[in-house]
Order: C-alpha cells, then structure tokens, then sequence
C-alpha cells in the first residue's frame, strides 16, 4: 500500500537549535510505529510535526502526496487526530464534551448532529469512558483522563492516530488494554505513531520501532532488529539484556 | 448535551428566561427610588412622572442591562481566550486605553465635538489605541499567542495607570474631582441616541460570539487542542479579542471602568450552566446586564438622595468573591 506520510530532509528548529534532522521515513497505513529515544531527542517534535502543529518545518513532509503545512486544517483535522502528553482543563467541561469536541471538523450547526453523537458514543465505548460521561473532566484521574482524550481522538474518525506517551499515566491493566485497543485498530487500517518511553510496550506491540537520538534517526526496523543492547546502550547509555519473547518480539531487562 | 433536541431545548428554555429577566428588569426597577412613581401616571403624561421614568430612570435602567451584559460577555470570553477563569474584561489593556483618553479630554477641557460628548469619543479612541498598541506588541510574524497577549496587556495597563496619576496630579480640583468620578465608573444619564448605538454594537457582537462558540469552547481547551480539531487558533484568537475590545471600549467609554462584573457573572453562570460556551454566551449577556441593573439601582437608592457610583457596589461584591475564587482555586478543582 502507498505511504501516508513522506518525509524527507526534514528540519525543525527551536530558536536556532535543530530539533529534528530526518533524512527520509515513510509511514503506512495499518502500521503501528513506535517512536523511542531518550529525553529531547525530538519524539514530540516529529509528533506535532505530523500533526500539522508545528508549520515552521523546512524539507518536506508529506500527508498524501500533500505538504502537511498546506493542507486546510479542517480537512487535515478529519483524517488525523492528535492525543498529547497531558491535558488540563481550567473550565468544568464534562468528559462527554470533551469527546464531543472531537466532532468539530465535521459540524457546521450550532450543535452536534445525531451521528455525531453515535461516534461519541462508539469512540467512549471502544475506550471504556461511557461511564464517565457527565463527569467533570478535572475530578479524573491521570489514567481516565488520558482515555477520554483518545476517545475524543478516536470520535475524529482519523485515518492516523498520533500520540505522544500515551501510557505514561496509566496503571498496568489498562496500559495493556490500551495497546490492544490500538493493535486492533491498526488491523482495520489505522496507521498509528506513538512516541513512548516504555521499550517494553514498544517491543510488544508494535510493527516498527524508529529510535531517535539527538533530533536523528538512529534506527527504524522491527522491534526485534532496532532494539538491540548495543543501540540501547549508546542511545539510552543504560546496560540492558534482551531476551527473545514470544513470536520473536524481546525482552528488555535493564541493569541497575 | 446528549442529544441534538435536547440542546437545542435548553438553549430555548434559557433564553426565554434570560429575555423574561431582562424585561422584568426594565420595567420594575425605574419604579424604584426616591420620587415614587406608577406607569400609569407617566403613560398619561403626567409631567414629573413622564420625565423621571421615560428620561431618567428608564434609559439608565436600559443602559446598565446593556452595559453589564456586553461586560460579562467579554469576561466570558476573554477567560476562554486566555483559559483563567481570573482573567477580566480589562486584561487587554482596554480599560487602561479609554481611562487616558478620558482624563486626557477631562484635563484638556474638551466637552463637545460634533454633538458627541469628547470624553466618550477621546476613551473610545483610547481603548482602540490600546487594543492596537497590544495585539501589535504581542504579534510576531504569524504568530499570536494568548499569553503574550496578556502580558502586553497588563503592561499597557500599568503604563495608563502611570499617566493618569500624572494627569490627575497636574489638574485642577474640579478636573479632578470629575476625573475621580469617573474612574469609580457609574452609569449616568445617557440619551436614547447613544443608548441605541451601543445595543446596536453589543448585540451584534453578542450575536457574532454566539455563532462561533464552538470555537471559544475548543480555545478553552488549548490552542493546539483547537488546532488539532481544524481551527486556525491565532486568527479566532485575534478575532474573540477585537471583539471583545469593542464591546468593552464601548461601555468603558460611557459608563467607566466598571469592575468585578466580568468576573463574578460568568464564574456564577460556569457553576450552574457548565462550560459550554454555546449556553454560556448567551445567558452571560442577560445575566451580567440584569446584574448590573440591579446594582445600578442600590447604587442609587442606598444612599439617596446621594448617588454611589455602581463601580464602587460591584467592586465591594466583587472584592470578596474573588478572595474566595482564589481560595477555592486553591483548594481543589482548579489545581
């Protein structure tokens, strides 16, 4: 199948400083990539890059055949959609408003149509949210609030789901069924990219693993083939043993 | 929320009592003060009556239900852009801008151009001088953020603040006794002309905010929340902050500073109504305009025959109920 996204020679500066220097990577439909590296080496840069929210880039990175920073936001908001690290609200909107908001590039009334509330209703029921529905989203935990940020990702109907550490603040049972959950959807087509800190997670669940080091892509390849003690040490300057787990997917066991 | 009819449903069921408010509003409370009065008379055209109710007290009744509902709409607003439910009408500078151009005109001894009063014109100008002054310092390139906005806009704040004391300390005492009044903001007299192009002015940018409240709501999120969900934050951003500028500049222009309002009615409306600006823009214009109506009015029957200006009331309900804002704040939710 044909790429989604094209990058190629691209460039992203904070104040001068390169941030990211990528050479050429290509993303795919139904993919599930992993983006690791260590703290600053540029994972939520190419994240938000991808997402369109950094339009600064130089080089090329292309969402179908089309620079990310030319295309209108509305139709781009349609087809990927975009879960950050955290989210803090100041106002008391409730957990279903906040996946509500997810339907905005495909409202033009003053409020939501009925399909609009049946992908709600679906995008809360895939993340077991429903129940948190008229909740204020503040009074959430760290972990429910992360799954009603990606239920409101998900109502986006997107054809690529971006996220950035998405379980960072989530307990062991629903770290799991999170990646499930986002197994699944790669199977129906869905590319997914997500930055994380878990090698672990990285090695189980994904179809690539793109390690990034200073901004640079230090390797992009099966996780088996891109996790390997010798790049973990000299990118996350950790010793670390690899066992081979089932279905070849390693086992990282760091020293300490 | 849950389903489009019932939105849709409690949108009219609170629009229809905001309007009852509203009109209740303007039609009891001229009968209050110190010449007791009854409508009959007055439709009569009875002199006294006719002149009290129709030139005194009506049109300030109209105009403290306009100008406290385009101040609590620009809080509403201004809080979304800036997400702090602290952040006032006045954080742009705007009331900073037409306090200059006021005393300035005050100092000078400009009374009359054209047939307008100076002083409203010279704040007007001031406001958008303000307005222009930030949005310019806070711009760079293309981009504009809320944060920078804010910071521009106390800044601009803090310098007006230094210019009027210098003003105020090179005027005369009579000057100066006018330049205190109005910086206290009261609601005075004003003439069914200026009263008609102020409406027309609030309730069409009430009318524009309503329509994009989608967008407030999605900025109260983040701006790239927005972004994310196909909104180009820097223009809305600019947008909701212009508007918001001219209905400020407008009211500060005629009635003062008036201050709190813009803090307390949208803050009381968020606990009963929620978040969604798509209810909340509405009900904060007849909210905050019934409000200011009602201190309006114990501002000048508490003391009569003395007149408390109105920005004193609001100031000595609103000081309190932001010193419990902020303790609550700390507290729990908004940690």
């Amino acid at each position: 199948m044909s790429a989604l996204y094209e990058l190629s020679t691209l460039a992203y500066c904070y104040e001068g400083a390169p941030a990211l220097e990528l050479d050429a990577i290509q993303f795919r439909p139904g993919e599930f990539v992993a983006v690791v590296g260590p703290n600053g080496a540029g994972k939520s840069t190419l994240l938000a890059v991808l997402a369109g929210l950094r339009a600064d880039y130089r080089g090329s990175c292309r969402f179908r055949g089309l620079e990310v920073k030319r295309w209108p936001r509305r139709e781009m908001a349609r087809a990927v959609s975009f879960v950050p690290q955290s989210l803090r609200l100041e106002f008391p909107f409730t957990a279903e408003q906040v996946v509500l908001m997810g339907r905005t590039p495909y409202c033009d009334g003053l409020f939501e149509a009925p399909e609009d509330h049946r992908a709600v209703e679906r995008a809360m029921q895939v993340t077991d949210t429903l129940a948190l529905r008229s909740r204020d989203f503040r009074t959430l935990s760290g972990g429910e609030r992360q799954r009603v940020v990606l239920a409101s990702a998900l109502a986006q109907e997107p054809q690529v789901l971006l996220l950035d550490e998405p379980a960072a603040f989530l307990d062991v049972k629903h770290q799991i069924a999170l990646h499930r959950l986002l197994r699944r959807l790669c199977g129906e087509g869905l590319l997914v990219i997500a930055a994380t800190h878990d090698l672990n997670l990285a090695a189980a669940y994904s179809d690539r693993v793109a390690v990034l080091n200073h901004g640079r892509l230090a390797a992009d390849a099966p996780p088996a083939e891109a996790l390997r003690s010798d790049l973990i040490r000299s990118v996350f300057e950790v010793n670390a043993h690899l066992w081979p787990g089932p279905s070849g997917r390693p086992w990282i066991r760091y020293e300490v | 929320m849950r389903s489009e009819p019932s939105a849709w449903g409690r949108l009219a069921r609170l629009l229809a009592a905001g309007v009852l408010l509203a009109v209740a509003a303007a039609l009891v409370l001229p009968l209050v003060g110190s010449a007791r009065l009854d409508y009959g008379r007055a439709l009569a055209g009875l002199s006294l009556d006719k002149e009290i109710l129709f030139y005194a007290r009506l049109p300030r009744v109209l105009m403290a239900l306009v100008a406290g509902g385009a101040l609590a709409e620009a809080g509403v607003l201004f809080q979304a852009l800036v997400r702090d439910a602290l952040a006032d009408p006045y954080v742009l500078g705007v009331a900073g801008g037409a306090s200059g151009g006021a005393v300035l005109s005050i100092c000078l001894g400009w009374t009359e151009w054209a047939g307008l009063s100076a002083t409203t014109l010279s704040a007007s100008a001031g406001a958008a001088a303000a307005l222009f002054l930030v949005v310019a310092i806070a711009t760079q390139g293309k981009r504009m953020s809320s944060f920078t906005l804010l910071l521009a806009g106390i800044t601009i704040n803090s310098i007006s603040a230094a210019i009027l004391l210098l003003l105020h300390n090179v005027a005369d005492f009579s000057q100066s006794f006018v330049v205190m009044r109005w910086l206290m903001g009261s609601i005075e007299r004003v003439s069914y002309r200026t009263l008609a192009w102020l409406t027309a002015v609030v309730l069409a940018t009430v009318v524009y905010l309503f329509a994009r409240a989608r967008d407030w709501n999605l900025l109260a999120v983040g701006e790239e929340w927005a972004t994310a969900r196909g909104l180009v934050p820097s223009r809305a951003i600019l947008a909701g902050f212009c508007a918001g500028s001219v209905i400020t500049g407008c009211v500060t222009a005629l009635a003062g500073p008036i201050a709190f309002l813009g803090l307390i009615v949208p803050h009381a409306l968020r606990l009963r109504l929620g978040a969604d600006h798509r209810l909340l823009i509405p009900c904060a214009f007849f909210g905050g305009g019934v409000f200011l109506a009602l201190c309006d009015t114990l501002a000048r029957t508490a003391l009569a025959p003395a007149e408390i200006p109105v920005g004193v009331i609001t100031a000595l309900l609103g000081g309190p109920f932001f010193i419990w804002l902020l303790r609550s704040r700390r507290r729990s939710l908004w940690l």
